[in-house]
């Protein structure tokens, strides 16, 4: 099988993919304002001035879309096609994309999730599925 | 700076597969072109802008011109408007008085890919491509408005049924929505024909004072107003499709160019994917949000029986991927009356329109 794309690690974004090999979401919280922000990068975007820390995140949070590729566009993915990813809102306020864990046709927009983590190459991603089937 | 710049020449070549040339050929080649329609000659450019061009000065060189002003743009289409406005303001500033704006594309014959690029942010998530995160914002629109997939499907057939009146379009066959329909899926909810093409080509536009345009061939197109906003603070696709932006841009760009609303002529609205059409039509405040598909249904901006025809030359989806290049070179010939068989009757106004990170819209006029 051909291998999954693998993120770019950068200075900023290694703590979080650290924290997934440990099966914790994490993200940045900004001290002025208490609001967490993703992806991970050297400042806060609401006090580029101001502290910041590691948050771990409930792993709960809602679909706010999703898309089905029947494109290949990574090698990795071919046997998956055609396979969802979803625009999720995590409970503590960031979106990130990620994929859903079960059939496309159970997803639906408004829908609660929460975390889990799977094992792709180098790394643990972390992938959601809908909390009444988990 | 309404009315303080005009365009004054507009150039393109042949759009299709080109592997014999590349972008610098392409762009020379639509250079001359935009040169020989205003009358000018290459020694009268003193200001260079290039796009998907490798090197200015090369493309210089090869031209042989010297300019005062010279700078490259990044290759994102959004950088089609914000090229021809830093243009006018170089020459409104006097920093130079005739400028030419080069696009040069080969990514058709060198089989350049949209999506899989390595160090994409989700791509341990096989989430790429700009046309998936057109699929994931339409998916919330359709949710939240209850639009539909027969919405985009009318945006792409009245665009196809338009470039079948242009020879320089790359698809020319009409479709119908059952047609469009049964196109297969790329990135659900999008299907084939939501997709730009992807073609070689070049254009070329040359904008200068109306004081010099008076001697050249060409009546001017004048900019007569333009606006641009900036939203960069999301990464993920965006969940309120560049509304507030577009709407703050409505708010500014009539304004400056001293017209309303009700005396556009003729809309040129990016559509690399079908959804943007509609998002601009309600951002703009042509209709209200959510309701860009019953605005359309009734044929609106088609030519010949629409009040306000869109996208006459065929547009991304049709006619070619020149990144809003082409469509600015259409407002011109529009506004001119040089457009023959897909000419909008009695066009005085035309007005560019992108939905983007850099949302933008600038209003062209004849007189």
């Amino acid at each position: 099988m051909a291998d999954m794309p693998q993120p770019a690690i950068d200075p900023w974004n290694k703590p979080f993919w650290d924290a997934c090999e440990q099966e914790k979401l994490v993200v940045q919280r900004c001290g002025e304002t208490g609001r967490a922000w993703f992806p991970p990068s050297p400042v806060s975007p609401y006090a580029p001035a101001a502290e910041w820390d590691w948050m771990e995140c409930s792993g709960e949070g809602e679909v706010l879309s999703w898309v089905v590729f029947h494109q290949k566009y990574f090698a990795g993915f071919t046997d998956r096609l055609p396979y969802n990813c979803a625009l999720i809102k995590l409970k503590e306020g960031p979106l990130l994309v990620s994929n859903i864990d079960g059939p496309n046709d159970s997803i639906s927009i408004g829908q609660q999730v929460r975390v889990l983590f799977e094992r792709r190459g180098d790394v643990k991603v972390p992938i959601f599925r809908a909390k009444d089937r988990s | 700076m309404r009315d303080k710049v005009c365009v004054v020449g507009v150039g393109n070549t042949q759009y299709g597969n080109f592997p014999e040339t590349d972008s610098y050929g392409l762009g020379a080649q639509a250079l001359a072109a935009a040169v020989e329609d205003a009358g000018l000659s290459f020694k009268d450019i003193d200001g260079l802008i290039v796009n998907r061009i490798p090197s200015y000065e090369r493309f210089a060189q090869m031209v042989g011109i010297n300019p005062q002003f010279c700078l490259p743009t990044d290759m994102a289409g959004r950088f089609a408007s914000v090229s021809l406005t830093i243009a006018a303001q170089a020459v409104a500033s006097g920093a130079a008085e005739t400028v030419a704006l080069v696009y040069g594309n080969n990514g058709r014959s060198k089989r350049m890919l949209y999506g899989g690029a390595e160090g994409g942010q989700w791509n341990p998530w096989g989430m790429t491509s700009p046309g998936a995160t057109h699929a994931m914002m339409w998916r919330m629109h359709m949710d939240r408005f209850g639009t539909t997939t027969d919405d985009l499907g009318r945006v792409a057939s009245t665009f196809r049924k338009h470039a079948s009146l242009n020879a320089d379009a790359v698809m020319r066959t009409p479709f119908t929505l059952e047609d469009y329909h049964q196109a297969r899926p790329i990135c659900e909810p999008l299907r084939l024909l939501d997709y730009c093409l992807i073609n070689d080509g070049g254009v070329a536009w040359i904008v200068t004072t109306p004081e010099r345009a008076k001697d050249l061939r060409k009546p001017p197109v004048y900019v007569s107003g333009y606006a641009q906003r900036d939203v960069f603070e999301q990464a993920t696709p965006r969940d309120d499709f560049w509304y507030p932006a577009l709407q703050q841009i409505a708010g500014e760009v009539y304004d400056r160019a001293g017209i309303g609303r009700d005396e556009i002529d003729g809309l040129m609205i990016y559509d690399n994917f079908t959804p943007t059409v509609l998002f601009t039509l309600e951002g703009l405040g042509f209709c209200p949000q959510g309701e860009s598909g019953n605005f359309i249904k009734d044929g609106i901006l088609e030519l010949g029986t629409g009040r306000l025809p869109a996208n006459t030359n065929g547009g991304h989806l049709s006619e070619s991927y020149m990144q809003g290049w082409a469509l600015i070179a259409e407002a011109v010939r529009q506004a001119r009356g040089e457009c023959g068989d897909r000419q909008i009757e009695g066009a005085r106004a035309i007005q560019y329109a992108c939905a983007a990170n850099i949302a933008s819209s600038i209003i062209f006029r004849r007189d």
